[in-house]
């Protein structure tokens, strides 16, 4: 889908960060990606690896961290783990369900120098 | 513990083997990789290296765009509408009528997002209405940048209804905020009922899921009750409304639907709310 223009996205908040922190090369990047986010892991990486060439970020690793979904289930009043959009609550077997966790996708962290 | 890398083997090679010379086998044999071992430990000052926190959002520069453009809405008491779908599901079809139907009540715009050419942004202004056509070339949806740009050339009225028709795309769109009051999925009876089931993301993120089309349900197997089923397990508060573009069935909701939302964009404008 669209990893290639998040990967776009990456590399200019690395870029920001290099102004602003002075840093002149990235080594490791690691992403927080969450099961419910719509991003294909290795479309990720196909994507990383390509907008990365001639940057700061030249054969640099990424490190993917998966974030579990979980669900607020409004019949059980209870979090609940789903693992897609339209999974019914594993409790109750109910679809009252208000995505809690697992959409985000964000840089968590970077091994810099 | 060696003070100089901070691990558990003794600095001086002497203490527990001779072959430590300050080639610990901890790491990997010619990279540094801090990070990689249990609750990501890290131990910064033996190379140049050193982490950096960062916890950002990878769509925030987007989304910084899209509030920017929200917030020019809201100035403006502009009602944007995001309208996403498949292609051929009846979007521009759908707009033309609703353009030439609504003329002369409420003052619209369109932003017309297609991969290429202006045809769709032509049948646009053949209606009279102001639209600008955006080709976004390889990229599969329409950006927040994209959508600030489009409004400097365009400058939609105030108080008006700015219709933004997505590139025809079911999955991308989904996660790029473009400050839209309401994000709109056109699904047509011609594709299938499972179709909220197999791209959850949009029909999540949608406020409204027009079923377009309905004029050829006698021709076709599609089950209305079935699909909208689907879409409220991805998204409870999903409405529904049925349709055709094409022989005008079902338009008074939509217009309806369209009026109402508007008015709630104009509470925080009542001297455009007289002239409305």
């Amino acid at each position: 889908m669209h990893e290639l223009s998040l990967c776009e996205g990456v590399l200019q908040i690395l870029e920001e960060q290099s102004l602003q922190q002075g840093f002149g090369r990235v080594n490791t990047v690691w992403l927080e990606i969450g099961v419910l986010s719509g991003v294909e892991i290795e479309a990720m990486r196909f994507g990383f690896d390509v907008v990365i060439k001639g940057s700061i970020a030249e054969g640099a690793r990424l490190e993917i961290i998966d974030i579990p979904g979980t669900a607020w289930c409004m019949q059980c009043m209870d979090t609940v783990a789903i693992r897609q959009r339209f999974d019914l609550c594993p409790q109750c077997g109910g679809y009252q369900l208000q995505v809690t966790g697992g959409e985000q996708m964000r840089i968590k962290e970077l091994e810099v120098e | 513990m060696c003070t100089v890398c901070g691990c558990g083997q003794p600095e001086n090679p002497s203490e527990v083997d001779p072959g430590h010379d300050h080639h610990h086998h901890h790491h990997d044999e010619d990279s540094h990789h801090y990070g990689q071992g249990p609750a990501h430990a890290h131990t910064p000052g033996l190379s140049q290296s050193r982490m950096i926190q960062i916890e950002q959002d990878i769509l925030a520069k987007n989304n910084e765009y899209a509030n920017a453009n929200r917030r020019w809405f809201s100035e403006h008491g502009v009602l944007a509408l995001n309208l996403v779908s498949s292609p051929g599901s009846g979007k521009t079809t759908l707009l033309t009528r609703t353009i030439n139907d609504l003329t002369g009540q409420i003052s619209m715009a369109v932003v017309e997002g297609d991969q290429q050419t202006a045809n769709d942004a032509e049948r646009i202004r053949a209606t009279g209405v102001k639209a600008v056509q955006i080709n976004t070339g390889k990229g599969c949806h329409l950006d927040g940048h994209m959508v600030g740009h489009a409004l400097e050339s365009l400058k939609p009225a105030d108080g008006s209804v700015l219709f933004i028709e997505n590139v025809g795309n079911l999955v991308c769109p989904a996660a790029f905020d473009l400050g839209e009051a309401h994000k709109v999925t056109v699904l047509s009876v011609t594709e299938g009922e499972d179709k909220p089931l197999k791209y959850p993301d949009m029909f999540h993120a949608s406020d409204l899921m027009i079923l377009n089309k309905v004029d050829l349900l006698p021709y076709v197997e599609f089950d209305v009750e079935r699909c909208v089923e689907y879409a409220r397990r991805v998204n409870p508060g999903i409405r529904v409304l049925q349709l055709s573009a094409t022989t005008g069935e079902g338009v008074e909701s939509w217009y309806q639907w369209i009026r109402a939302t508007r008015q709630v964009v104009l509470i925080d404008h009542p001297e455009l709310a007289v002239s409305a």
